[in-house]
């Protein structure tokens, strides 16, 4: 069965813990001690499900408090086509880092409008994040439908905003779907209300939208995660690399060549689960074993000669700050990319994106909690890395604060 | 963005899970000098375990196994533990909450379902520092309760065990920060996206042995008030107006005998008990835990004092 990971993104209050709970209740995923338990938990109630249905993601004492939500929910659900993984995600640009958090996996967001409000300013950050994370599906959801009487003129001049506003921002696949969370219109039933829809429901759309798989056709990389060396009597020369394959194939007898160090070697086996294996394919959890010895151990790059990555010591990057310190010109940082880590510095901040336009502002030399910036960083070990947008395992990264070691950004790279 | 759709493999969803999870428990071996893997002898730890295998051999696992005994576990739980053990020839931990309340002068679990779910915190806390675990491997999931749902995969905890759900890191891709300050640790849990269902289709596809408290058997049960049925062992008190009855029971979760309860089944195999479980009204937890019942937030203030 195939896996989706979603995540539902918007506004504050535009309903998306709400739509999640109506999913999970109008799909039957709930059980009944949990609604049981909700029942008595909701101050308000809905219309026909007589629950809070936000409650059921908002799992901390302080979100039931406050009736928002704070962190990413995880939630799971099943239907007979499909596997799904949801992130419910904050929409209060205070925990910006947690929906991006929950985003960063994703294979598709929901962003949610409140059809009285129309576009915010969070439906623009959290669309430019989708795209800057490279979400390959963006579905909006146009909610509260039952309070601007389910118009289909509302829904199409929302729909024309938003395409209006997210023309720069090269979304693969965009969709727009009108429903209420709380009434359950268009959600796992079709709407009686909305005659004029023609298109899926939320579920329809979930169960067949296509979902980008593994790619094992790209080029090949490996980061060592672990050296395993039993030291046995028995196994005494026993030497393998193990690590994941971030994408494209191995097998045995290629020649390969480990990074930064620039060594060529070849490829003597590869095994998988204890056994040996001839092809190793993207996502295959493995251990290499090298004819040579080598100087090779953990964030070491192995990859095919005809297929190396750029090495370098500096990489222009867009990054998210998501310190509540604002960042320290020349402030010493930990770059981390997969297993690999170095010292680094932000050298420049080449501009900052503007998120009502999209657009690269000058940059005032800052980058405050939420910032989005173009930067340049200098590394003290060279880094072998894609574009971003080939290849999201190797063109990916955080920085780390050396001093307080709280992750206080996430960036993507880019070639130019 | 161009993620172009090559030529591109279908993965199962129970491989990308395992995927995974073998990938964070080598960013654990990768990451810290004195990791630990937290072993129940439940259904969910003897996971763990099997993906450990996956991960490290023919390697020793880079950490013991460590096993806090409230000494309210049931004997099949622990019979499985010391075989597992001696069979992978690995370190086993046993600490014991009976040591820690004698120690410290605690109070015991009181009462006619006598708990030490509450007292295995200390004794976990010690043997953290005893050994001085930098990051603890649990087998916590995230469908399991409603503050779990929120809980990173590495989650960072102060001097004290404390989780603070306020302050949880960014935890971007499949990039897992576990720098910490002198005196914190990791707890890490790589299965926290399986549900329930997986974790059983999981055992079945991998034929994984468990303990026979998983399938069904006749079983002496306390029937309570809540309906739950509570197995009759030596740490409950039997009261005369009690209602005993002798049920074929399993058990969902491998908790305490005092506070675990059993689920009437039918199940002999992996195969009714994932029929069973695909019709099941009632969560793992509901169906299982006496302790989640206290408050609407237990789970999240036990977590916040220190709990896995
Ligand atoms: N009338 C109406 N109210 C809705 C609808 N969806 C959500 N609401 C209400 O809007 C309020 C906010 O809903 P939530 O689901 O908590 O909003 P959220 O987007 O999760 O908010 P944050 O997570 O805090 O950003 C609640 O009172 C809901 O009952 C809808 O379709 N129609
Ligand atoms: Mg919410």
């Amino acid at each position: 069965m195939e896996l989706l990971r979603f995540f539902t993104a918007g506004n504050v209050d535009d309903g998306k813990s709400t739509l999640i709970g109506r999913l999970l209740f109008d799909s039957k995923s709930i059980s009944t001690d949990i609604i049981e338990t909700l029942t008595k938990q909701s101050k308000t109630s809905g219309i026909d499900t007589g629950i809070d249905l936000a409650l059921l993601t908002d799992g901390l004492r302080a979100e039931r408090e406050q009736g928002i939500t704070i962190d990413v929910a995880y939630k799971y659900f099943t239907t007979d086509k499909r596997k799904f993984i949801i992130a419910d995600t904050p929409g209060h640009i205070q925990y910006t880092r947690n929906m991006f958090t929950g985003a960063s996996n994703a294979d598709l967001a929901i962003i949610l409008v409140d059809a009285r409000n129309g576009i915010t300013d969070q439906t623009k950050r959290h669309s430019i994040i989708s795209s800057i994370l490279g979400i390959p599906h963006v579905l909006v959801c146009i909610n509260k439908m039952d309070l601007v009487n389910y118009s289909e003129e509302r829904f199409n001049e929302i729909v024309n905003d938003y395409k209006e506003f997210a023309q720069p921002l090269n979304l693969k696949q965009t969709s727009f779907i009108p429903a209420s969370a709380l009434a359950g219109d268009n959600v796992v039933e079709r709407s009686s209300n909305m005659n004029w829809y023609k298109g899926e429901t939320l579920m329809q759309f979930l169960e067949n939208v296509k979902i980008d798989v593994v790619n094992s056709d790209g080029a090949s990389r490996f980061q060592v995660q672990y050296v395993i060396r039993p030291q046995t009597n028995h196994l005494h020369d026993y030497r393998g690399y193990a690590g994941k394959i971030l994408s494209g194939t191995y097998k045995k007898g290629d020649k390969v060549l480990v990074l930064p160090s620039n060594i060529e070697t070849t490829i003597e086996k590869l095994e998988k689960h204890q056994a040996e294996i001839e092809v190793a394919n993207a996502l295959d959890p493995v251990i290499i074993h090298l004819k040579d010895d080598v100087d090779i151990s953990r964030g070491s790059s192995i990859v095919k000669v005809s297929e190396t990555p750029q090495t370098e010591r500096e990489v222009n990057a867009t990054i998210c700050w998501m310190d509540n310190n604002a960042f320290q010109p020349g402030q010493k940082l930990i770059l981390q990319q997969n297993s690999f880590r170095t010292k680094a510095i932000v050298k420049d901040i080449v501009g900052k994106i503007d998120i009502h336009s999209f657009k690269q502002l000058e940059s005032d030399g800052g980058m405050k909690l939420n910032d989005i910036c173009k930067v340049f960083i200098k590394t003290a070990e060279p880094i072998s890395f894609d574009a971003y947008e080939e290849n999201r395992h190797t063109g990916s990264f955080i920085l780390i604060n050396e001093n307080t070691n709280n992750t206080v950004a996430a960036g993507t790279i880019s070639l130019s | 963005m161009n993620f172009e759709e090559k030529n591109m493999s279908k993965l199962d969803y129970l491989d990308q899970l395992e995927n995974e999870a073998i990938h964070i428990l080598r960013e654990v071996a990768g990451q810290f000098d004195r990791p630990a893997l937290l072993f129940s002898g439940g259904k969910d730890s003897i996971c763990l375990v099997h993906l450990a295998i996956k991960a490290f051999r023919p390697g020793k696992f880079p950490f013991p196994l460590v096993h806090v005994d409230t000494g309210h576990n049931f004997p099949e739980a622990i019979t499985y533990r010391d075989n597992l053990a001696k069979q992978l020839d690995e370190k086993l931990i046993v600490r014991y909450v009976a040591d820690t309340i004698k120690a410290k002068k605690l109070q015991d679990g009181k009462g006619k379902f006598p708990s030490r779910n509450g007292l295995q915190t200390y004794t976990l806390l010690e043997v953290i520092e005893e050994f001085e675990f930098d990051a603890c491997i649990g087998g916590a999931r995230r469908d399991e309760e409603k503050a779990r749902a929120k809980e990173r995969i590495f989650s960072i905890r102060d001097e004290f065990g404390q989780w603070d759900p306020k302050m949880q890191r960014p935890e971007l891709w499949n990039i897992y920060n576990g720098k910490i300050n002198k005196g914190e640790n990791v707890r890490v849990f790589p299965i926290s996206n399986w549900t329930e269902l997986d974790v059983w289709n999981y055992i079945k596809r991998e034929k994984i042995e468990l303990p026979s408290i998983y399938f069904t058997h006749e079983r002496e049960c306390i029937l309570t008030e809540h309906g739950q049925l509570m197995n009759t062992n030596e740490f409950v008190q039997i009261e005369a107006s009690d209602v005993v009855v002798i049920k074929k029971v399993r058990y969902r979760t491998v908790g305490d005998m005092t506070c675990t309860a059993a689920v009437e089944s039918e199940a002999y195999s992996l195969d009714d008990i994932i029929t069973e479980l695909k019709e099941a009204k009632i969560s793992e937890r509901g169906a299982t835990r006496m302790d989640d019942r206290v408050s609407e937030a237990a789970m999240e203030d036990r977590k916040k004092g220190g709990y896995f």
